[in-house]
């Protein structure tokens, strides 16, 4: 494990140890619930070490910052300017280069897209010890984000930002009685809402299979916050308001807990904007394999509703789920040649399931098979189980993505468990 | 790679016509594996068991390896390294010996020991080297409750066995934190299904026959009480070893039960020891 503190010494490390029999990855904060940023044997090159928000355009919205960036003091940084990042994961504890290389999406996905339609370009250290300037629009750029640091190590990011008025979000939330119900309300076009996330209550079996909590979200507007906070609208608040606003333990509530009182449906509440954009953040910290955990993320595009049923429905029999899953629906695709959201519009969906389960993997495999059959694919960032002959039908760039590969990079200096895994 | 559950894509079995050997690689192949590597005596039975596992879908190899020539392991199983990772490496060849034989011929018992112990530290350490280049991977030795304490009734073996039994412990402690993970397994005497029963078969015909470990008892009436209770199967060993690796056990008796019979079994006065029926 090496951790460079400035372009310079990354470089030197990639020239010195990538080339070593076993390559290197890069790796941000180690979020990514599979073994995408491991490397067994060989080099891991920690890129938390480049912590330098370079400048800030607080006119055009636009940061130049390092790649070991965490999401959250970009937050900090440029929150009280009126500016935020403009697709978030449920937990700010990643990396600006973690989160371009796995295309992160959030609950806005269908306004926004993914990170990557954000990026106006970035800079990757390839294999050569070259720095190479991708913008979109070529291959490089397409194949690095959502890449899984395949291509290269990101070094740097321009970010174009999201200008909000206050640092809260107004949150309305609303409940399903069952998978139809819940898919009619995702979709429902009365709703103008920028984020919509729903919380599958994988407890309920039979008709009530599907049963869910919705919650919807849009950055509040200055005129919309209770009078305590208007004097300090863009504050960065992480946990309890002033002015009888929930605390972090009821943000989690609210938002994680299906059956609870603050669960019941209600509108305009106003939260926190980390509160609601993180709220895996107020929870365990327990996650991936290491937490016992496995993650199981797919997606499948409009049309495949019946196989998400019942991928829905088989997880809920089985009983095993650890806590809510999530369901998230998506916009159009960006470029990213691995990228997960799917092509065009579709959904995505999220669980997390005890590993030491009996059974787990067979089960999963079935579930795989499902989803390929339905056009759809498992998450590689989170993944650390499928059968390697899926991704190519899974993944239709993988073919133009290992070409891109073997020429940027013929001795295959960037590799990971995961790449090793799954023969990308 | 192995995956989250502890599954290897790649496996390498040495004694590839090992009936527990086999039935591993049978039960791997159903769930990831794809890549298995037979190390053993080039033979009909070698063959037949490549194309058994062929049949199943994986990507099978042969690769010559002979317990008894340790200067080729280096050469022969680093080969096998160079062409791609390995996830497990299931040391499974060794030879029952025949106590009677064995205690009257000298040179034959010390043939046993050779293949046993001396062929395994050779192998073992050299699988070990490699795995630990890579990083990654399990090395997965077959001892046998017969090393726990030595009996009257196969004391040759049993000592062959108890060699490489504490070799591997000291194995897994030097590798301990590599990312390599080291189990023994310790089967109770295993009973020979029909798949046993054709390699010992092979054994037979050929001069030597392939290093494998074969049937250790067959059931025969020699069989005492507390073995027969404690007799277990090919494929019960290779649950076991698939439940180990998703565990990273250290140690792995199979049935379980032999564990806590075993733990008395090692504290009896050897008077009584001496006459238990086994
Ligand atoms: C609680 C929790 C909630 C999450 N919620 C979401 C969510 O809502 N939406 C979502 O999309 N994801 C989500 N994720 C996944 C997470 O956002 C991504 O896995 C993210 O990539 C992790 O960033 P990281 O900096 O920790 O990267 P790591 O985990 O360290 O690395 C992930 C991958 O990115 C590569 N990488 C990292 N840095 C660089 C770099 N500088 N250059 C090149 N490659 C690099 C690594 O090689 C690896 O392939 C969640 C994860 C957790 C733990």
């Amino acid at each position: 494990m090496l951790r460079p503190r400035t372009p310079e010494e990354a470089v030197a490390a990639v020239l010195s140890y990538g080339h070593g029999a076993r390559g290197a990855i890069a790796r941000g904060l180690g979020r990514a619930h599979g073994d995408a940023a491991q490397n067994a044997g060989g080099t891991v090159l920690d890129l938390t070490g480049l912590t330098r928000i370079r400048a800030v355009d607080a006119v055009a919205g636009l940061v130049v910052c390092d790649a070991g960036v965490g999401l959250h003091r970009l937050t900090q940084a440029l929150l009280p300017l009126g500016w935020c990042v403009p697709v978030a994961p449920a937990t700010r504890h990643v990396t600006v280069g973690g989160a371009v290389a796995t295309d992160v999406h959030g609950a806005n996905h269908p306004a926004a897209g993914s990170f990557s339609r954000h990026v106006v370009s970035l800079d990757l250290l390839t294999a050569d010890g070259q720095v190479h300037t991708a913008v979109p629009g070529m291959p490089l750029f397409d194949a690095t984000t959502g890449g899984l640091g395949l291509t290269g190590a990101i070094l740097s990011v321009t970010l174009r930002l999201l200008p909000v008025e206050t640092a809260l979000m107004r949150v309305d939330t609303e409940r399903a009685t069952g998978f139809d119900d819940l898919l009619a309300r995702f979709t429902a076009p009365c709703h103008r809402h920028r984020h919509t996330v729903a919380r599958v209550d994988l407890l309920a079996r039979g008709a009530a299979t599907g049963r869910a909590v919705l919650v919807r979200a849009d950055h509040a507007p200055y005129d919309a916050l209770p009078p305590r906070v208007r004097r300090t609208p863009l504050a960065l608040r992480p946990g309890g308001l002033p002015g009888g606003l929930p605390g972090s333990a009821g943000v989690a509530a609210l938002l994680d807990g299906l059956r609870s009182r603050a669960g019941r449906p209600g509108t305009g509440r106003p939260l926190p904007l980390a509160a609601f954009l993180h709220p895996r953040d107020g929870l365990l910290r327990g996650h991936g394999r290491r937490g016992g955990f496995v993650r199981y993320e797919v997606a499948v595009g409009d049309g495949q509703e019946e196989a998400l049923r019942r991928v829905v429905g088989r997880i809920a029999a089985r009983g095993r789920a650890a806590g809510p899953g999530v369901l998230k629906r998506f916009g159009e695709a960006g470029p990213g040649l691995l990228s997960f959201p799917p092509a065009g519009p579709g959904w995505g969906f999220a669980v997390d399931l005890p590993a030491s389960s009996g059974g787990l993997g067979r089960f999963l495999d079935e579930l795989d098979e499902e989803i390929a059959a339905a056009g759809g694919r498992v998450r590689l960032a989170e993944d650390a189980r499928l059968r390697p002959g899926l991704v190519a039908a899974m993944y239709p760039g993988l073919g133009e993505f290992r070409e891109l590969r073997a020429a940027l990079d013929p001795g295959a200096v960037f590799v990971s468990d995961l790449a090793r895994r799954l023969g990308l | 790679m192995k995956d989250a559950f502890g599954a290897p894509q790649s496996l390498l079995v040495l004694g590839g016509t090992s009936a527990i050997g086999l039935a591993t690689a049978r039960r791997l192949i159903a769930r990831r594996a794809r890549t298995v590597w037979l190390a053993g005596r080039p033979s009909p039975a070698l063959a037949e068991a490549a194309d058994s596992l062929r049949a199943l879908g994986a990507d099978v190899r042969v690769v010559p390896f002979d317990a008894l020539d340790p200067e080729s392991h280096a050469e022969r199983l680093g080969k096998v390294f160079t062409e791609g990772d390995i996830d497990l490496v299931l040391l499974a060849f060794g030879v029952p010996g025949d106590q009677a034989r064995d205690e009257s011929d000298p040179l034959a018992a010390v043939r046993v020991a050779q293949t046993n112990y001396t062929g395994a530290v050779s192998a073992g350490l050299v699988c070990a080297q490699a795995l630990q280049a890579q990083g990654h991977g399990s090395l997965v030795v077959l001892s046998s409750v017969a090393g726990e304490r030595a009996r009257r009734a196969d004391f040759v073996y049993g000592s062959s066995k108890a060699g490489l039994d504490a070799f591997t412990q000291g194995l897994g402690d030097a590798l301990y934190g590599t990312g390599v993970h080291v189990m023994v397994v310790r089967p109770g005497s295993v009973r020979a299904r029909a798949s046993a029963r054709a390699s010992a078969r092979a054994k037979a015909s050929g001069a030597e026959g392939p290093v494998s470990e074969g049937p250790v008892s067959e059931g025969s009436a020699s069989e005492g009480p507390v073995e027969a209770a404690l007799a277990t199967t090919p494929e019960a060993v290779a649950t076991a070893i698939e439940l180990g690796l998703r565990r990273r056990s250290e140690t792995v008796w199979v049935p379980g039960a032999l564990r806590v019979v075993m733990t008395a079994v090692r504290h009896m006065p050897r008077p009584l020891f001496r006459r238990l029926p086994m």
